[in-house]
């Protein structure tokens, strides 16, 4: 699984002249782009074919998407309010991704960190807004940290498999969600929805200056920028990086491999949980089933895509926060069913994997050699 | 008759359940020891059971034959296994996301094919009522057994008498140990992958049939909840033998089946907790039975499962 983990940037060979060396980093650098640009083109091609099958103009729905998600400041405002958590739960599989780990429990770590941040918010009602808004950010960040870390743990001790017992803890969380807000901190004026207790108007996120769209927006864009120094620029990164790429030499070389495991994974699952007390805080309010709406399985979508690289995110969650942004006006003008947004998202997802068979390809073309 | 049984409708009704719920565990647990034997791991089969669960009950809604509806979501299901069979016989190309990316796929077109079946009631599948009238109806329920069961049961002997005895199974069981053996005596692994991957999607398709032909018996998006995630892990539980798969299906069956019969005798304080039994089993029973340090007995070598 380490070739998830691994980037082309790194690959240069320091034999060569600093000529040459620049050849290869530009070379890596433009198939880094090219290859996911390819796979968002096919998989894009693959979803007109398939509306042509269904008996859809292809032209006419990628007209909507691009008025739906794109074509006006409204829409605009949509994809980034839309984005903001994608940003979040994406960096929950893009940083264990860089250790070769693959956790896609996205959803569930999401939903706990907004449940946490309600009942922190509810329960500190009276409390200085900023005390009680740190304390739900805190709150959402160990709920959603401390559950994805004990996948990181059953696999660096018990050496179960990743990717499954993630989503089994994600499965679970929202199991545990139900139980809360359906039970203990169930806010009994809730009828129809069972739901927390309201956080209160004083406690909620504001807007961006001169925006409709929440400060959550900001805080992801800030956290993809601190993750990408911390994995770049950073003796800690450095080393996550070495176990991505030999876990047995990592050892060897006297790194600590476990806390760096668990560490990514409570990093990824804190931004997760960061995600849903945002959701909670400057959207919802309260915690309920409104919070497991498919951030989470998007946002893995999302960190494929960007190739787990934290800077790359960006877009990609604003291009997602799109195509979702867009699925109304689909449903309102074609009819279509609200899925054609997972198809989309699903055929970008196999296409983006399939192309990595082109990496290491395409760069003797790009690098002229 | 319920007042009756008192408690004891709680093992009862677990065990009846566990009959229930196992069917479609056994059959997708069955599809992917066949497509892990041959060293491929198949994550995608949640989305190829739920693809298989709308697609049979649309088939058997349009013709009226349930049996129609159970082979045409096998045959979906194999459709779904050659294509991540063969997006994953590309160089580079890592088969457990590719999984990821397939059970996405799969949802999305069963929820987006299925909005029309949401409403409609298609024929479902006939359940056998093994106690012949003989018993009070509470436990004739517990012994009303669905032919897929049946076919179930004797499919895990089968198969495992096939991987060990027959040219078939070792060329599998070859090609999931070692590629390059297998190469070394002429055989290529790609197409015996491909195809195991494809007879695992028959299998899975068949469990997604099950949810919506028999036992909930209706097409809904939320009709699956991890089952076809957790065959994965219950045939780790089964060490990668089909007839363990039975057993491993009627544990996580049971625990399924623990919610409701809870709830059927009045306790419904934390319904939602029972009714995440399975999950909560599955980790544990992987906490368990992995080793940081050894690969585990029975384990094909060529899984990617544990690199």
């Amino acid at each position: 699984m380490a070739a998830v983990a691994e980037t082309s940037g790194e690959a240069a060979s320091p034999t060569r002249g600093a000529w040459a060396l620049d050849r290869d980093r530009l070379g890596a650098i433009a198939e880094a782009i090219a290859i996911p640009l390819i796979a968002l083109l096919a998989g894009a091609a693959l979803f007109a074919l398939f509306m042509l099958a269904t008996g859809y103009d292809p032209v006419e729905v990628y007209a909507l998407i691009w008025a739906g998600g794109f074509g006006s400041s409204f829409s605009w405002s949509n994809t980034l309010l839309r984005a903001a958590p994608l940003l979040l739960t994406a960096l929950y599989t893009a940083v264990p991704a860089r250790l070769g780990l693959v956790v896609i429990g996205n959803e569930g770590a999401l939903v706990l960190g907004g449940v946490a941040a309600a009942g922190i918010g509810f329960a500190l009602a009276g409390a200085p807004a900023a005390v009680a808004i740190v304390a739900m950010g805190l709150a959402g960040m160990l709920a959603g940290g401390i559950w994805v870390a004990l996948a990181g743990a059953l696999r660096h001790f018990r050496g179960v498999n990743e990717t499954i017992s993630s989503l089994l803890l994600s499965y679970l969380a929202i199991a545990l969600m139900n139980h809360l807000v359906e039970g203990p901190l169930r806010d009994p004026a809730s009828l129809n929805k069972p739901s927390t207790g309201h956080i209160g108007d004083g406690f909620m996120l504001g807007a961006l200056p001169g925006t409709d769209i929440h400060v959550g927006l900001a805080i992801g864009i800030v956290v993809c920028l601190i993750c990408h120094v911390l994995i770049r620029h950073t003796r800690t990164g450095f080393a996550m990086r070495v176990v991505g790429g030999n876990p047995a030499a990592a050892r060897l070389a006297g790194l600590g491999v476990g806390p760096l495991l668990i560490g990514a994974c409570f990093l990824g699952g804190a931004a997760a949980g960061l995600a849903g007390m945002i959701e909670v805080a400057a959207v919802h309010g309260r915690a309920n089933a409104s919070l497991a709406v498919g951030y989470g399985y998007t946002g893995i979508l999302v960190a494929f895509l960007a190739r787990h690289n934290a800077l790359a995110i960006v877009p990609v969650a604003i291009l997602l926060g799109g195509i979702g942004a867009s699925s109304g006006l689909l449903q309102r003008r074609l009819d279509l069913p609200d899925a054609s947004v997972l198809v989309l998202q699903g055929l970008l997802f196999v296409a983006i994997l399939a192309s990595e068979t082109l990496r290491g390809r395409l760069r003797p073309y790009f690098s002229g050699r | 008759m319920d007042g009756d049984l008192g408690l004891w409708g709680v093992p009862l009704a677990i065990f009846a359940g566990a009959i229930r719920v196992s069917t479609p565990f056994l059959f997708v647990s069955l599809g992917e020891c066949i497509t892990e034997k041959a060293g491929r791991i198949n994550l995608g089969l949640e989305g190829t059971l739920v693809f298989g669960a709308m697609a049979g009950y649309a088939i058997s809604y349009n013709t009226g034959s349930p049996w129609l509806g159970v082979l045409a979501a096998a045959l979906a299901g194999s459709l779904f296994g050659v294509l991540h069979g063969l997006i994953c016989s590309l160089p580079k190309v890592n088969d457990v996301a590719v999984g990821i990316a397939l059970m996405l796929l799969g949802t999305g077109l069963a929820f987006f094919f299925g909005k029309p079946y949401i409403q409609p009631k298609a024929p479902i599948l006939p359940g056998f009522d093994l106690s012949f009238g003989l018993l009070p109806p509470r436990l004739a329920e517990a012994a009303t057994i669905n032919p897929l069961f049946l076919i179930g049961l004797a499919a895990a002997p089968i198969l495992a008498w096939g991987f060990r005895n027959t040219r078939t199974g070792l060329v599998v069981r070859m090609v999931g140990d070692s590629g390059d053996a297998a190469k070394a005596v002429g055989i290529a692994a790609m197409p015996v992958r491909v195809a195991a991957t494809a007879a695992g999607g028959f299998f899975a398709g068949i469990g997604g049939a099950f949810l919506s032909l028999y036992y909930p018996g209706s097409w809904n998006e939320a009709l699956s909840s991890g089952q076809g995630l957790m065959a994965v892990a219950l045939v780790i539980f089964a060490r990668w033998n089909p007839v363990a798969c039975v057993w491993a299906a009627f544990v996580f069956g049971g625990a399924g089946a623990l919610g409701p019969a809870l709830q059927s005798v009045g306790v419904t304080q934390g319904y939602y907790l029972f009714n995440a039994a399975p999950y909560l089993l599955t980790l544990v029973i992987m906490a368990v039975m992995c080793s940081r340090k050894q690969s585990l007995a029975g384990m094909p070598a060529e899984l990617g499962i544990a690199r």
